[in-house]
């Protein structure tokens, strides 16, 4: 009886710390936001269900490994007399086959969602709806984000106003070091860089106030390169539009010069735009040495030319 | 330019240190390494260190010296992670932390760095060093010099890594270093030149290691010993070696062509100039993901034999063991690709790399199956490295279960570069590599030194070390799913402060497990005459057991005739002797080229950091000389006679 306790000892103490890890872990998660499992728009959506799909097709693998762990660890301990000795068990085309066959058969089935979701949510694809799409240029600056709305006339600065149920198509480059533009609560994160002209597609299926972050370091201010999208009403997005094309500055390369200079800046800006042309000449400005022909494709629906990998 | 200019290059007094906490570090490093200096000529043990280890070439004791440096870089790689934890738990919602933007970038630099290049890369050559030519019934590895040359320009590298904090500052830019953030326009000093030269000389050491274990293994294995009957762990650096002979100059010509943009302002990597940034991203990668592969393959190795060793039982499946290994091997040139899934590459891309990335958890899974089912009708003794092997299957499991879910593109594109991202990776390095390495540190440390180490310790270090994971890492897979990246020096949602705070605790936490793996070592030596143990302390399996503790520095005075696997046990079991026979053997004389070779490598990064163009041309000169003087002595090797080992093993020649 003594012996059996002593067995118990580890197997108390591992079980007692998991658990106490396990209520720290629900503790600490209490009442909190998770932008990517809590999305505020269809291609997040999608994502969080692909999300617990995963997480849900993993476990077939990693709870048999955890089980079998334990037992195999208690049950063939030295200790435990009753645990049979089998020296001689080194190979069984069985067991063999099986444990290639289960992680063949789940990264099969993972394949197949693979193959699907990289096409179904394909940053560059468009987004389909009744609402027509909004055009929004992404400039990543050190230490801010721009966004232009070529088509609407407006620019801003670290805030992205969007109509909600409204499908955005972005296109994204930088005028500082690689950049990458995400908001979690939409979806789908993507890389900005000079010269290049990146897609994305996002859209809001409520309204509220989205974070959206910069994921790749681009000197010191980026933690502060931060900005927050704006889900309204189509009313209250187009009276912010008018407003801004009455009420304030208009955004010229001069103006564009003093917000390229690297700085922190948090605050939420808006310009009125006349030059539809500044995300262009953004793009080219890192294109002018590149040798003839190499990637500046002209794409005759935005009248402009951009580099970028397609 | 007049002479002066030319002679300090671009050396100023604004170069050194100037925050508190880098001031400290840069007084502190320097008295550390003089008080060592003052205990070796107190003691008088100048000569003992030059004769047994600077000038050595006997592979265990490079060995020993790999682990050394390794270990000592694993504090300073930790206390970086102090400092970038105590920042994120209190840098909240407009708070300052005790570190500035700049400093912090640096810091978690320097953390990646060191803890691959110095820490991972050295305890696995330590390791594969002491144990490897053991295992394979060797007595030495295939160019006993060119190891020590190996060793020596990984210790430059490691000089230079650490003198950035006393002169210069280090890189900004991640471990990584993706230009354009570390081409001229945006960091123009020499932070990044000391990143870059830091990794070029010890990765030209790795290569060599690489060209190295690769022939010691082809060529050096005992007599009998075919392919598949080699311990799993030779196995695994045979794969491991392949990787880096493929790997490793890609990363040589990588950082050569950013050094290039640096210093002569080319244009490979700058958009402005026609070049690409990209191609440098996809070229770092065709060697960081193998490297990933390069580190783990080793560790699982070293399970091999453990789990074998402590469920005295052979390793289960061993043909598909090596199968996995192989099949990892080729793989892992394939998936470079998923670690920017995010750069805008097409549908069917991002799906191939996803699929092919996937894939790999087939034969990893196999081998954690196979270590299960060697544990299977056992008869396990938990000893100290099987406590870091069970962590090991928590952690890694973990790890690797992440890592399927990041495989999935249109996943990854929610995760990529966050703390999710961070918290994986950590999951399979810290879980899968260091664990395995710790493991075989306590596994191998009385065959080179003839005593065992605390067990007790031992197991309080694993047992800490796993807590201390779980609660410096679950958070950040929490935090990346709130939106936290990576990266981070502040943050202004102040609910992900509590994670931050937990994730700083579990750091200490790991803390606690380092001082006990210190405390442990210490201890063992101060005690060593209670530990003092045979040949054979675990019943092993494998050759390196065969032979006295301390090993020999020939190894084995006979050389094993290979029958079976597991050698050592088959004799063991049947009550056989050994076959060989006693001959003459010669043994590698000691040589202080390398040594020299190094310190001219290290000078030759120092002049290009600092552009001091005569002492390149000079550095470059001696390495030249240095070389061609090793390949002009005949006279590197002397004889050991039969009469003499005969007389060493108390037998009858």
């Amino acid at each position: 009886m003594k012996t059996m306790n002593r067995r118990l000892i580890g197997p108390v103490i591992g079980i007692g710390i998991a658990s106490m890890l396990v209520y720290l872990g629900w503790w600490l998660l209490q009442g909190k936001q998770f932008d990517v499992l809590a999305p505020g728009g269809d291609i997040a959506d999608q994502q969080r269900n692909l999300f617990i799909f995963t997480v849900s097709l993993i476990s077939l693998v990693v709870v048999p490994v955890f089980v079998m762990l334990g037992i195999f660890a208690w049950k063939y301990s030295e200790k435990n007399k009753k645990g049979k000795y089998d020296p001689s068990f080194t190979h069984s085309v069985v067991l063999e086959s099986i444990w290639w066959g289960i992680p063949i058969a789940i990264i099969g089935v993972l394949s197949v969602v693979t193959i699907q979701t990289s096409h179904s949510l394909d940053p560059y694809k468009k987004i389909i709806s009744e609402q027509e799409t909004i055009n929004v240029q992404v400039v990543a600056l050190q230490w801010k984000w721009l966004f232009i709305y070529p088509e609407l006339g407006v620019a801003s600065l670290n805030q992205l106003p969007i109509p909600e149920d409204t499908p955005i198509s972005f296109k994204i480059t930088a005028d500082a070091p690689m950049s990458s533009f995400w908001v979690p609560a939409l979806g789908s994160q993507v890389y900005a860089m000079n010269g290049m002209n990146s897609q994305l597609n996002l859209i809001a299926s409520k309204q509220g106030d989205f974070k959206g972050y910069s994921t790749n370091i681009n000197g010191v201010g980026y933690s502060d390169m931060t900005m927050v999208v704006h889900s309204w009403d189509k009313k209250r997005f187009d009276a912010w539009v008018s407003d801004t094309k009455l009420n304030k500055p208009d955004i010229d390369t001069e103006l564009y010069e003093e917000l390229a200079a690297p700085s922190k800046n948090n605050q939420e800006l808006a310009y009125n735009l006349n030059d539809v042309s500044l995300y262009g000449e953004i793009v080219n400005k890192y294109m002018t040495n590149s040798p003839a022909g190499n990637e500046s494709v002209p794409h005759k629906d935005e009248g402009m030319s951009h580099g970028g990998m397609q | 330019m007049n002479v002066f200019d030319f002679l300090i290059g671009r050396m100023s007094p604004e170069y050194f240190p100037s925050d508190p906490a880098t001031i400290g570090a840069a007084i502190g490093m320097p008295l550390g390494v003089l008080g060592i200096a003052a205990l070796l000529t107190y003691f008088k043990k100048w000569k003992w260190l030059w004769r047994e280890y600077i000038t050595s070439l006997d592979a265990k004791k490079i060995g020993v010296m790999y682990i050394v440096v390794a270990l000592v870089m694993l504090i300073r790689g930790f206390a970086d992670t102090l400092m970038i934890r105590a920042q994120t738990a209190i840098a909240a919602n407009g708070q300052q932390g005790p570190i500035d933007a700049d400093t912090f970038q640096q810091v978690f630099t320097a953390h990646g760095t060191i803890m691959i290049f110095f820490v991972a890369m050295g305890l696995m050559f330590g390791l594969i060093n002491v144990a490897l030519p053991l295992l394979i019934g060797a007595r030495d590895v295939a160019f006993p010099f060119l190891n020590s040359v190996s060793f020596w320009l990984f210790a430059a590298g490691m000089i230079l890594v650490n003198f950035a904090l006393i002169f210069g500052g280090f890189s900004a830019g991640g471990w990584l270093g993706y230009p354009p953030l570390t081409g001229l326009e945006y960091s123009p000093g020499p932070g990044v030149d000391y990143w870059l030269w830091t990794l070029q000389i010890a990765g030209v050491g790795s290569l060599l290691s690489g060209i190295n274990f690769f022939v010691t293994i082809i060529k050096c294995r005992a007599p009998g010993m075919t392919l598949m009957k080699m311990p799993i762990f030779a196995w695994s650096v045979l794969v491991t070696t392949v990787l880096i002979m493929l790997a490793f100059p890609v990363l040589t010509a990588t950082l050569a062509m950013l050094s290039l943009d640096r210093v002569f302002d080319m244009h490979f990597f700058t958009s402005t100039g026609g070049g690409n940034p990209m191609l440098y991203v996809n070229l770092i990668w065709a060697w960081g993901h193998p490297e990933v592969y390069i580190l783990v393959l080793p560790a699982f190795g070293i399970y091999s034999e453990i789990v074998a060793t402590f469920a005295r039982k052979a390793i289960f499946g061993y043909k598909t063991m090596v199968a996995a290994l192989i099949g990892i091997m080729f793989l892992s040139f394939i998936v470079w690709q998923h670690h920017f899934f995010t750069m805008g590459a097409g549908a069917n891309v991002n799906a191939f790399f996803g699929i092919m990335t996937a894939i790999i958890a087939i034969p990893t899974g196999v081998k954690i199956f196979n270590w299960l089912f060697t544990m299977y009708r056992g008869r396990i003794l938990f000893a100290s490295p099987m406590w870091w092997f069970m962590a090991f299957v928590v952690t890694f499991t973990i790890g690797g279960a992440t890592g399927v879910m990041m495989s999935v593109p249109a996943l990854d594109f929610q995760v990529h570069n966050t703390m999710f991202l961070v918290a994986h990776f950590h999951n399979v390095i810290i879980g899968g590599v260091i664990f395995g390495y710790f493991a075989g540190i306590t596994y191998w440390f009385p065959k080179i030194f003839g005593f065992t180490l605390h067990e007790g310790l031992g197991k309080a270090s694993a047992a800490l070390w796993q807590i201390g994971f779980i609660l410096a890492f679950l958070p950040l897979y929490a935090l990346g799913l709130m939106g936290a990246v990576r990266r981070i020096d502040s943050y202004t949602d102040p609910s992900w402060q509590p994670l931050f705070i937990v994730s700083a605790i579990g750091v200490m936490v790991i803390g606690a497990g380092i001082f006990a793996m210190v405390l442990q070592i210490a201890v063992s030596i101060k005690n060593r005459k209670k530990y003092v143990v045979g040949g054979d302390p675990w019943n092993g399996r494998t050759l390196e057991w065969s032979v006295p503790s301390p090993a020999p520095h020939y190894n084995f005075a006979i050389t094993p005739i290979v029958e079976h696997q597991d050698q050592w046990w088959y004799e063991k079991e049947h009550r056989q002797k050994n076959k060989g026979v006693l001959t003459d053997i010669e043994m590698p004389k000691n040589s202080p080229l390398g040594f020299y070779i190094a310190i001219a490598a290290g000078l030759f990064g120092f002049g290009v950091i600092w552009h001091l163009w005569w002492l390149v041309g000079l550095a470059f000169v001696a390495i030249i000389v240095l070389v061609i003087t090793r390949t002009m002595n005949d006279d590197t090797t002397y004889v050991i006679t039969k009469e003499v080992l005969a007389d060493e093993m108390g037998v009858a020649a």
